[in-house]
């Protein structure tokens, strides 16, 4: 290769130089700004810790990860204690290497149920405090518990969440079109037959999400498993008492394939339903702003795929109605999931930030500013602010409500973050059932 | 966001200390490269001036510099010892213990690794990949070379191929995304390869699906050899213009045709280059990762051995699994590493 002349090449090093300090500036950046509004600091007199540092990391970035801090801002000013919360896009894999290294943080948000299983049976993780464990019973159903529960010790206490079991749908267009909010099985597919039957594609969807291509297939065959299963076999089917080609899984993926697979109801906006596995998961539905296509079904967090000045409402330009049950008589099945706030070290002033997060203080702090859902019984309806998050907290508090985690965060990650993604994958590319039940059963670790 | 440098002041504080700390170090390598030998030259200098004049013997000094050189070699060394030989036998070790290296597993890694037929898939892919890859950009970088030697524009013609050289496979993997890019016929194209089916008459097709001969696999190694054949060109570009202008003359005198130059003088000339061209390539190929994962982190049946040693490892939490994948990968590495050492080695001797 050409050598480079001089003054180029230290151009050249200047500008890395210059990128060089660029980048070390653009690594900070909380917002002092915003600070909180001056309230009472007596309610926080229990976690004081003056001076003290507690280190967080999380999946959770950008606009999400202001408002958490912002959310906290008032309990760190007045106990003293900084937390030092950093955001990452490879949070899975990167909190691995970081435990491996012996670089754990203090605390980080596990949205895998599984995740926490494995760190916890590595003795990785510290049971929390009895303060802690007295906070979260208090405020989090059993449900909700069991899921940060190994051995049991309970690791965490759960804390953000979401509701999975939506169809979005454009009330606007219901109206002009004269189309009623289905509320069963049967007027659901009565619906999408009318909608096909105009010579338009009533369903979008999209399951490309870069390395985790596959999940939004995953959760429709778990909300399927809901429907056309009881919960307790939906269980058996996450903890692996039943083999994953169980007729019973079979039954609830043709149930999911008879919408999915069926070229008559998808991919409005897209193409055949081949195009469902290449089509980027945050513009699945997005075509239901057009008018091609009428159903999507996705979770409360779809809120935020779109686009600027959308109306989110009852009334608006999109909303969600429940993704109704085959059989009504089984109760109100609902699909979820949430992250835990789990504790690498057990220093008092880690211990306090875990129980802090898991009080209704800081579920109604950060319900307040909004895109916010929790279980938490103690968060105040009022308190939360978008209608479609309404809805899902209201969802979550109903008792006649049978939830369920989301079983790909239950499964080893080996079938829940890989193969039932890629057997999802193939599934959505052609292969028929049987097989792509065989080929996730057969790499279950034994 | 405003920024505060005050706020900031420990990390341009860190940033200069690591500024000194590295002016102290490359000045202090520098001296010690530069100032110690010429002082231990003066003295032998004044040794052997001060032994001639007494007549005595002259002692070899070759000890002091055999500790010069350890001293040389010793980060080095060290550094190759925790960065690569310590990994390498952990991994090995690893790829014997269980899924989170609690418990010896035996061979079972890699009875899982032949036995699964998605990782025997992962297995052909990679050997598609080692195959096509060296084969085509070294074919094309070669006929590119020689196409354009001499050519009028010839600067130009090189800077076009030898580009893509410049970007990351991530980029290039986006780029390319594009160009593979899929809308439904009823609407408009945004991908070149859909736009000109369209353009032609045909249907637009999903390419990444298309698992039909491999399609798919191949329109993601046509990726690499995009990156790769401008090296090809550039090395063997040079090569060509290393053949003594007069072998060349002596072939045309003796009435050779641009075939017959080719194969008998062209090729055996630059033979040590293509090999060097081909060899580079192959291991290249053999770790190819980005242009997997960016494209379709190995859905589709499209992943090689790379890809799912990542997922393995760091997204299964497989260690053992993803340790087995990389042993493998080693292995498959070695014969060719030898065969370059050796072919080094004769070249040497040769010449």
């Amino acid at each position: 290769m050409a050598v480079i002349s001089g003054p180029r090449q230290a151009i050249a090093v200047a500008s890395a130089l210059g990128l060089v300090l660029t980048a070390a500036a653009c690594g900070g950046g909380g917002d002092d700004d915003n600070a909180a509004a001056t309230g009472d600091c007596s309610v926080y007199d229990a976690y004081k810790h003056e001076g003290t540092e507690v280190s967080m990391y999380a999946s959770i970035r950008d606009t999400e990860a202001d408002l958490l801090e912002q959310s906290w801002a008032e309990f760190t000013e007045c106990t003293g204690i900084t937390i030092k919360y950093e955001g990452s896009g490879e949070f899975e894999a990167q909190l691995q290497v970081r435990v491996d290294g012996g670089n754990a943080p203090d605390i980080a948000f596990i949205p895998q149920p599984g995740l926490i299983a494995r760190f916890a049976e590595a003795g990785k993780l510290k049971a929390v405090g009895a303060e802690t464990k007295t906070m979260a019973e208090a405020n989090y159903s059993a449900d909700w518990l069991k899921y940060a529960t190994v051995g049991g010790q309970l690791y965490g206490a759960p804390f953000g969440s979401n509701v999975k079991s939506f169809v979005w749908y454009s009330p606007k267009t219901f109206t002009e079109k004269g189309y009623k909010v289905p509320t069963t099985w049967d007027e659901l597919i009565a619906l999408s037959d009318q909608i096909a039957a105009a010579g338009e594609k009533p369903w979008c969807a999209g399951i490309e999400s870069g390395d985790a291509t596959g999940w939004p297939a995953t959760d429709w065959i778990e909300d399927l498993m809901l429907r056309t299963q009881t919960p307790e076999v939906y269980d058996q089917w996450v903890n692996h008492e039943i083999p994953f080609n169980d007729p019973k899984v079979a039954e609830a993926v043709d149930k999911a394939g008879s919408i999915l697979k069926n070229d008559k109801y998808v991919n409005g906006g897209f193409g055949d339903s081949k195009s469902i596995s290449t089509t980027a998961f945050q513009e699945g539905g997005l075509p239901i702003l057009e008018g091609k296509c009428a159903l999507h079904r996705q979770a409360s967090f779809y809120a935020n795929q779109w686009p600027e000045g959308t109306k989110v409402a009852e009334d608006g330009d999109v909303y969600a109605f429940y993704f109704p049950a085959v059989d009504a008589a089984g109760g109100k099945p609902i699909l979820g999931a949430g992250e835990f706030t789990v504790a690498f070290t057990d220093r008092p002033e880690v211990q306090a930030v875990q129980t802090y997060l898991a009080s209704g203080e800081h579920a109604n702090a950060r319900g307040k500013l909004g895109n916010w859902v929790s279980a938490n019984k103690k968060l105040d309806i009022n308190n939360v602010q978008n209608p479609i998050d309404k809805l899902s907290v209201g969802i979550l508090q109903d008792s006649t409500t049978v939830f369920r985690f989301d079983g790909s965060d239950l499964m080893p990650a080996s079938v829940g973050a890989g193969t039932f993604w890629k057997g999802m994958v193939d599934w959505i590319n052609g292969k028929d059932t049987a097989s792509t039940l065989t080929y996730i059963e057969g790499s279950w670790p034994k | 966001m405003n920024f505060d440098l005050a706020d900031h002041a420990d990390k341009f504080l860190m940033l200069g200390g690591g500024l000194i700390a590295f002016v102290v170090l490359v000045g202090g390598l520098l001296l010690v490269l530069d100032v110690i030998p010429t002082k231990l030259a003066e003295r032998r200098t004044v040794r052997l001036a001060a032994a001639v004049e007494a007549g005595t013997p002259i002692k070899a000094g070759r000890s002091r510099e055999g500790w010069l050189a350890l001293g040389f070699l010793l980060p080095a060394v060290l550094l190759l010892a925790i960065g690569l030989i310590f990994p390498a036998i952990r991994t090995t070790l690893l790829s014997f213990r269980n899924k989170d290296s609690s418990e010896w597993a035996g061979f079972d890694n890699y009875t899982w690794m032949f036995a699964q037929p998605d990782i025997r898939q992962v297995l052909f892919n990679t050997l598609i990949w080692v195959l096509v890859v060296p084969t085509l950009a070294t074919a094309i970088g070669l006929l590119y070379a020689i196409m354009v030697d001499k050519a009028r524009g010839e600067a130009v013609a090189k800077a076009l191929i030898f580009l893509p050289m410049a970007i990351s496979f991530v980029g290039a993997s986006i780029i390319w995304k594009f160009v593979y890019a899929y809308r439904s016929g009823d609407q408009e194209q945004i991908g070149l390869l859909n736009q000109i089916v369209v353009w032609l008459g045909g249907e637009p097709q999903q390419w990444l699906l298309e698992q039909g001969y491999k399609l798919n696999t191949l329109l993601l190694i046509v990726i690499l050899i995009w990156i790769q054949a401008g090296f090809a060109m550039v090395i063997l570009s040079a090569a060509i213009k290393a053949i003594p202008a007069e072998i060349v003359e002596a072939a045309r005198i003796d009435g050779t045709n641009a075939w017959q130059m080719f194969w008998r003088v062209t090729l055996p000339a630059i033979r040590p280059a293509v090999i060097v061209v081909v060899i580079t390539i192959t291991i290249g190929t053999l770790k190819v990762f980005d242009i997997v994962r960016t494209m379709t982190n190995g859905n589709y049946e499209t992943s090689v051995i790379a890809n799912e040693m990542y997922n393995q490892s760091f997204r299964y939490g497989e260690t053992g699994h993803g340790s087995a994948l990389a042993v493998f990968l080693f292995v498959l590495v070695i014969p060719i590493v030898i065969f370059q050492i050796r072919n080094i080695r004769k070249q040497r001797s040769e010449a």
